[in-house]
């Protein structure tokens, strides 16, 4: 009997049959469409040909397209190691089976669960000339208030803040998961060594986590270099493109200028990128598992 | 406690007070809206030092009750994220079934192409899928506004690895006594996955609630905003708004039903979310 139960039989295909439609329809062939529409010249309502690479020289010749390119590295590279930083901090420091330990984590996490547009109503009231928490902070101080969203540096540096704020719930938990895998039996063995303290953790704690930093590290990248909602809503990219990163410049490019042929070519380049961390991510998780 | 080994009790104890003193700013942009949110609007155009003033009012809040625009945000917001998790728990139980227990032609390289569908970033489908929707007048819908999440492979992948976790003697043993392969998966197989549901549930409902760049260019008549982006669309006009009381009290308000979620699932939404990212 089991054996007509492994039959191959295509009425068994049926149970995976809605899930496949929709991800024909709406993934798999939406990919293909973008490939063939980034050579394409297309507006919103049509397309008008097929120009070739034309799309693609035309974005890497848009001097537009390299400063996104540098802000959206610029803010990975500064954002991701204060992320896993700070995660590794507050997974060491709340590793303990308290209760005010608990509920810390419970608060870290909590900015976790927030939508984008929460996120940044949150920090345009912390961070607005004038009316912002900051700002009466700073002339309670007497000192010279900043406008924090529309300077030049500055802007940027303030999407970075409120990111990091949404984002560090999520090192902190996967860093704590890892640490608390260790055998304990390590630790024991390190002290009848007389191992001291800081070459136990030298030693012992960063080699066996260090998987897990890598791959939170990578998680951060691929996330970050997403980073869109934040800079839309909090500067809109501004002031003169300093903070706009590629996501906002295919969202200008395709729904606002609506060049579609040359934000699906943007898009592609950025997939590019994402395609080869994300290839590091599973690389990394696959080590990590073993 | 070994586990902390390499930390002694004192440095423990520094660390965890300097996390608490963390913890604090990370509170306070919330604690200061909160405040806000309890301020009247005159009192805050005059200069927003009344919020410490120490006058309360519940007004915001009733303006909120009052405004029919926030409602309708939010039950978009809830028909989309309940109608989009029912749909990836449904389609993905399916499928997970088939890919784990069933044998048919192409499970392996479909499989396998499904999974490929993990490392695909949302800009790189979102121009398509806009044109896609366009053609079939979808925009401004809620099946429109729930489908693109549905095709994530997430789930599939996720009920696979718990479909195949099951013992195979369990359905084997249904199998003799004649039962169809639908009623194995409905009354001996499905039962068993309510962990993992519970998980995939939280977690695409989670994701619907907070999705923000697909409503905001599907969704683009103001009856049709979910949440997420009726609040967008509020603070879009900030300098000018005289409403800053108004304002916070939406984010509040916005904010209020994914913590309680939180707060009463808490181990489940941190499974989730990591679950999620972890893959």
């Amino acid at each position: 009997m089991a054996a007509l139960h492994r039959q191959k039989r295509l009425s068994n295909a049926l149970f995976a049959l809605p899930y496949l439609v929709v991800f024909a329809a709406l993934l798999a062939f939406p990919l293909g469409w973008g490939v063939y529409l980034s050579m394409q010249k297309a507006d919103l309502f049509g397309l008008y040909g097929f120009i070739g690479t034309n799309n693609y020289v035309r974005v890497l010749n848009d001097p537009l397209f390299w400063q996104a390119v540098r802000v959206t590295l610029l803010f990975v590279a500064t954002t991701v190691p204060v992320l896993v930083g700070l995660g590794l901090f507050l997974a060491l420091a709340l590793n303990r089976r308290t209760r005010g330990s608990a509920i810390l984590r419970g608060a870290f996490f909590s900015s976790t669960v927030l939508s984008v547009t929460i996120v940044t109503l949150i920090w345009r009231f912390v961070f607005i000339p004038g009316d912002g928490l900051l700002s009466i902070g700073f002339e309670a101080m007497g000192w010279e208030p900043i406008g924090f969203l529309s300077t030049r540096g500055w802007s940027l540096f303030s999407v970075g803040i409120a990111t990091v704020w949404w984002c560090l719930g999520l090192p902190m938990i996967l860093i704590l998961a890892a640490l608390q895998q260790i055998p304990a039996d390590l630790y024991e063995a390190a002290a009848l060594d007389n191992a001291s303290r800081w070459r136990m953790f030298s030693r012992i704690t960063i080699p066996q986590i260090s998987g897990t930093l890598i791959l939170v590290a990578v998680i951060q990248i691929v996330m970050q270099f997403q980073l869109f909602g934040q800079a839309q809503l909090m500067t809109n990219g501004g002031p003169n493109g300093s903070s706009r990163p590629l996501v906002l410049y295919i969202y200008r490019t395709a729904f606002e200028n609506w060049d579609v042929g040359r934000g699906a070519a943007a898009s592609e380049l950025l997939f590019l990128i994402i395609l080869a961390a994300a290839m590091l991510q599973f690389w990394v998780t696959r080590r990590a598992n073993r | 406690m070994s586990a902390a080994a390499p930390i002694s009790r004192d440095q423990g104890r520094i660390l965890f007070w300097l996390a608490v003193v963390l913890s604090v700013l990370m509170l306070a942009p919330m604690a200061w809206v909160l405040l806000l949110s309890f301020t009247e609007n005159e009192a805050l155009s005059r200069g927003t030092e009344a919020a410490f003033g120490g006058h309360f009012t519940l007004k915001n809040y009733s303006d909120i009750a009052g405004n029919s625009g926030v409602f309708r945000w939010f039950l978009n917001s809830l028909i989309v994220a309940v109608g989009q998790t029912s749909g990836v728990l449904i389609m993905s139980s399916l499928a997970g079934y088939a890919f784990a227990r069933l044998e048919w032609p192409g499970r392996k390289v479909i499989f396998v192409i499904v999974l490929f569908g993990l490392a695909v970033p949302e800009q790189a489908v979102i121009i398509p899928r806009h044109q896609i929707f366009t053609t079939l007048n979808l925009h401004n819908t809620y099946i429109g506004l729930m489908l693109p999440g549905m095709s994530l492979p997430f789930g599939v992948f996720l009920m696979t690895q718990f479909f195949r976790a099951i013992p195979s003697e369990i359905d084997e043993a249904a199998l003799l006594d004649n039962a169809s392969r639908f009623r194995i998966f409905w009354k001996v197989l499905l039962p068993l996955t309510l962990p993992a549901q519970a998980t995939l549930g939280i977690f695409t409902f989670l994701m619907a609630w907070n999705d923000y760049w697909w409503p905001l260019i599907s969704g683009t008549d103001k009856e049709m905003y979910t949440l997420t982006i009726g609040i967008a669309s509020s603070q879009v006009n900030f300098a000018q708004t005289e409403g800053l009381g108004f304002l916070a009290a939406q984010a509040v308000f916005a904010a209020i039903p994914v913590l309680i979620v939180y707060i009463i699932f808490q181990r489940h939404v941190v499974t989730a979310v990591s679950g999620g990212a972890v893959k």
